[in-house]
């Protein structure tokens, strides 16, 4: 006799179980600290800081530490602690141009005032492993303090250039020279209200702010295969990578009681400003166009792939053509929060048997009058039908 | 062909609409009346603003000088561009109908033909399938397409097929205003002659009022009561087809004449 | 104490913006409103947006049922449950006359609900018009106008094609005459239940950031065509547990055969004809002796 099933409550715990067991592993290895994440795993941190929209570094390292690594679960339990935070204030905007420099290139001039600063980057390694890796270095061994070098920026740039004092002359915005020449437009200070996606939904067409804001949080992945997409030919942009700088930038919050501005700290930025494809019409003569990528830490591809796709979805005000993936505003903004596809792909594994059932019996309810057709049909003395491939080769004979 | 009998009101009243792009590239200071059962025809070659005063008219693109009033079927007098947008998306459904000069952008390619025709009808409200099935037959044999081919998709049609499907489509609900854009441009001559018999039988058994855009002066004969030639966006003659065609006074329209192939 | 969480977890502005949504939903029944959705401690897909529906109408005092698939004990159904039992501490219930907030993915409960209930659907994807007209920009001014000629061809297709209307769940709805709406992937079996009943009916939409509403005695209609008019699924069998016939049966699988028997998705409303069965019988035996 069956009988209805019941335990959905004893099965939830006890997998809860086997995922902590799971998520530690064999006990005896070392148990994961947050510090060894947060500098050794750092470029990760740093991706679920900025898909998880949350700047906060402990954080994001605990959040990876309890996903066990898989980064798309990470960055959802940073976006869903977000929301139980009360917002008390808003910062001034970021100057990046008065940024801590760790590393400042650009791809347009050989040389730049400043000089082309590599800093910490995998670009000109070759991609060997390395094997010395496999050995942990022991706390006991001073070789460890021999291995780390002891360098500045200054000695990774790659292009000889003057003696500056000052950091913000030393690295001025490289496309402000273009603005001077009149090739780029002017930035301008809108007037209009910043957008918050967190409070209001998107609506279409989006406002500038609002498209950035879903694309600096966007996932990496879709925003680099639409940027590659790009290039490839889906709607070409023609970008030169103007400047890509990372560093520190200031944080400072006005205070209404006190009547001025309190510096709060530092955050980890990476910038990127590309340089696209002229545009000009009879009334305005022809200037470069541009995509703005940013994000927390050293996300550098993600800041190079939001560049490349912020620019695409510029078509439609450039009077470009629209029907490419990446220019087309609503597919993009729709589907590239990672959160919400990851948690729709991955509902289709909850129970759909009531609605499943409801389609079994039509398609049963159809195969039985399509299988009773059938045998009445075969009984008959069938005409010929035409085939539609008859009906057009008849139709371009008679018009 | 059958003259019209006129009526005082006109169906349709342009007055001095302009839709520029550049200079003298669109169309400017066009005015004129169109009645119920006429058949007026906007002749020229291309770049000379026929599609833009057609957009114009069919409610695509607003001019941005003059007025365009349409004289619905309750009498009023409707200005295109006043009334609000969900009017003017109804009167393009039902009062109007466009006929597009490349029927795939006219139909919908993703459901049967009985569907594309039957599409209206559902849309104003029509609830019974055994009766839309039917319109779309009769429909079907009117423009001389077989039934049996009802559940077709249009991708499966010829060029010929699609553009009659189309009619068909846009028939449907009997407007009373036809704008057609190069109906028989890009098909063979054969297949242009019947969809031209067809059309000249629709437009008197209808009674419709047709503005039709093209730059072929034998289809302009064949079906045009009045002709309005245009030339660098402007009307730069206006008059009957039969004295236009045969004593052109403007020396473009002199060209245009003398340059038709005779057979 | 433990948690540091307010009241069913969402802030109070959350919940005041939430029920201003909710408001506005209810007085144009059927009209999808925009609202900021959160991110919330279970996936979105998994029941978001029903959950922060249900968090902004709950009181201290409510008495909250969930369910999944018509059942209280499905992971999904428990694992929210758990939710509100933790952060709200509400009194939860399976007896769903008791329940004044029914929470609920793809089900409508089997026995007529009264005034006073809140029915709160969790919901996929709100838009009917949405696998007819991916764009959004165009099914808002669609919606706007009453342009839904495409949803009856969508319906003439399935005739002329398949001899029948395709679509068995999710079926599209006109609501007060007015508002084209999807009821979430309830079985078309649940649509009748919509049409002028004494409860409310709320849906969240959590992923695609929409609410919508049916107040109660408001009319829905499932779109059809007169001449094929709209029904219910049937059964050619009874519930083999507690032989009702008129309710929404589940498919299961007993043996490696393949052997299949069928029972009441409900699974309260089952237990509770079962019971009424038992009752019957002892009476008609204790009558006739």
């Amino acid at each position: 006799m069956y009988v209805a099933v019941k335990g959905g409550e004893a099965a939830i715990d006890n997998a809860h179980k086997l995922l902590a067991n799971k998520r530690r592993g064999d006990v005896s290895v070392n148990d994961l600290s947050i510090p060894q994440i947060k500098q050794q795993l750092s470029l990760a941190v740093d991706r679920v800081m900025t898909e998880g929209s949350l700047y906060d570094q402990d954080l994001a390292a605990l959040a990876i530490k309890q996903a066990m690594g898989d980064t798309i679960e990470a960055i959802f339990l940073l976006r869903a602690y977000r929301t139980t935070l009360p917002r008390f204030n808003f910062t001034q905007v970021i100057d990046t141009s008065a940024m801590r420099v760790e590393r400042r290139i650009s791809a347009i001039y050989k040389d730049i005032p400043g000089g082309q600063a590599l800093g910490p980057t995998f670009d000109y390694t070759h991609r060997l492993l390395d094997f010395s890796l496999l050995v942990e270095e022991n706390e006991n061994d001073d070789s460890h303090l021999l291995k780390k070098t002891d360098v500045g920026i200054e000695s990774s740039i790659s292009t000889l250039s003057d003696e500056a004092t000052d950091h913000l002359e030393k690295y001025p915005r490289v496309l402000d020279f273009l603005q001077q020449e009149g090739l780029l437009p002017a930035s301008v200070n809108s007037a209009q209200a910043v957008d918050d996606i967190t409070r209001e939904p998107l609506d279409y067409p989006t406002s500038r702010s609002a498209r950035l804001q879903q694309l600096t949080r966007a996932d990496e992945g879709f925003l680099l295969a639409l940027g590659y997409s790009t290039q490839r030919g889906y709607g070409r942009t023609h970008p030169f990578a103007g400047e890509i700088r990372m560093g520190y930038v200031d944080v400072s919050v006005t205070v209404d009681e006190l009547g001025f501005d309190i510096c709060l700290g530092e955050i980890c930025v990476s910038e990127c400003e590309m340089v696209n494809q002229f545009a000009g019409n009879q009334t305005q003569p022809p200037q470069f166009t541009q995509g703005y990528g940013i994000s927390f830490g050293f996300c550098e591809r993600k800041t190079l792939a939001m560049a490349l796709v912020d620019r695409s979805l510029q078509a439609k005000e450039l009077g470009e053509a629209t029907d490419t993936p990446a220019a087309s505003e609503e597919f993009v903004l729709s589907h590239c929060d990672n959160v919400e596809a990851s948690g729709f792909v991955s509902h289709l594994k909850l129970p759909h048997y009531v609605d499943f059932q409801s389609e079994l019996a039509l398609v049963r309810k159809m195969r039985k009058e399509y299988f009773v057709k059938n045998t009445e049909n075969a009984s008959e003395d069938s005409a010929t039908t035409k085939t539609q491939s008859q009906y057009k080769s008849e139709e371009r004979t008679n018009g | 062909m059958k003259l019209p009998v006129l009526v005082e009101q006109p169906i349709l009243q342009v007055n001095n609409v302009n839709k520029l792009y550049g200079i003298n590239r669109g169309c400017q200071e066009i005015s004129f009346d169109l009645y119920p059962g006429e058949v007026l025809g906007i002749v020229g070659e291309s770049g000379s603003g026929k599609s833009t005063l057609l957009k114009s008219l069919s409610g695509e693109c607003p001019p941005e000088v003059g007025d365009i009033l349409f004289k619905a079927l309750n009498g009023e007098s409707l200005n295109l561009y006043e009334v609000d947008e969900a009017r003017r998306r109804l009167l393009m459904r039902s009062e109007f109908g466009i006929v597009k000069q490349n029927p795939r952008d006219g139909l919908r390619l993703s459901v049967s033909a009985g569907a594309n025709i039957g599409e209206r009808l559902m849309a104003v409200g029509n609830r019974h399938y055994g009766d839309i099935r039917g319109a779309a037959s009769s429909w079907l044999q009117q423009v001389e397409i077989e039934t049996e081919r009802m559940d077709d998709f249009p991708e499966s049609f010829s060029g010929g097929m699609q553009q009659r499907l189309q009619i068909a489509r846009v028939l449907v609900t009997k407007p009373r205003l036809v704008l057609m854009d190069e109906p028989t441009g890009g098909l063979d001559v054969s297949v242009q002659a019947r969809l031209l018999d067809m059309i000249r039988s629709l437009v008197t058994d209808l009674n419709l009022s047709v503005v039709m855009v093209t730059h072929d002066l034998a289809v302009a004969r064949l079906l045009c009561h009045r002709l309005l030639v245009m030339q660098k966006s402007r009307v730069i003659e206006s008059g009957l087809t039969d004295q236009i065609l045969d004593d052109p006074q403007h020396p473009y329209t002199q060209l245009l004449v003398s340059s038709v192939l005779t057979p | 104490m433990d948690e540091p969480y307010n009241f069913a977890y969402l802030d109070e502005q959350t919940k005041r913006s939430i029920r201003r949504g909710l408001l506005k939903a209810v007085a144009i029944p059927g009209y999808q409103v925009p609202f900021a959705g959160r991110e919330m401690p279970m996936p979105y897909g998994w029941g978001t947006g029903g959950v922060q529906v249900t968090a902004s109408i709950l009181g201290k005092d409510d008495t909250l049922k969930v369910i999944d698939q018509g059942a209280d004990d499905t992971t999904n159904a428990v694992s929210i449950r758990r939710f509100f039992e933790k952060t709200a501490r509400v009194k939860t219930t399976t007896v769903t006359e008791q329940a004044s907030v029914i929470q609920t993915r793809h089900r409508i409960p089997e026995q007529s609900l009264t005034s006073g209930q809140i029915v709160v659907f969790q919901v996929p994807i709100p838009d009917p018009l949405r696998f007819i007209e991916p764009s959004e920009t165009e099914s808002r001014k669609m919606h706007a106008l009453e342009e839904y000629g495409v949803m009856h061809v969508k319906l003439y297709e399935d005739i002329s094609h398949l001899g029948h209307i395709a679509t068995t769940y999710a079926y599209p709805t006109k609501v007060n005459h007015r508002y084209v709406m999807d009821p979430s992937p309830i079985p078309k079996f649940d649509n009748p239940k919509m049409n002028m009943s004494e409860a409310l009916f709320l849906f969240g939409a959590g992923r695609e950031k929409r609410l919508y509403a049916i107040p109660p005695y408001t009319s829905v209609n499932s779109l059809d065509f007169d001449d094929h008019p709209f029904e219910i699924q049937e059964w050619d069998g009874v519930c083999q547990i507690c032989e009702s016939g008129d309710s929404f049966l589940d498919e299961v699988i007993i043996d490696d055969d393949g052997t299949r028997m069928f029972v009441c998705s409900d699974s309260y409303f089952c237990e509770q004809q079962k019971i009424k069965k038992k009752e019957c019988k002892s009476m008609l035996l204790a009558s006739e002796s």
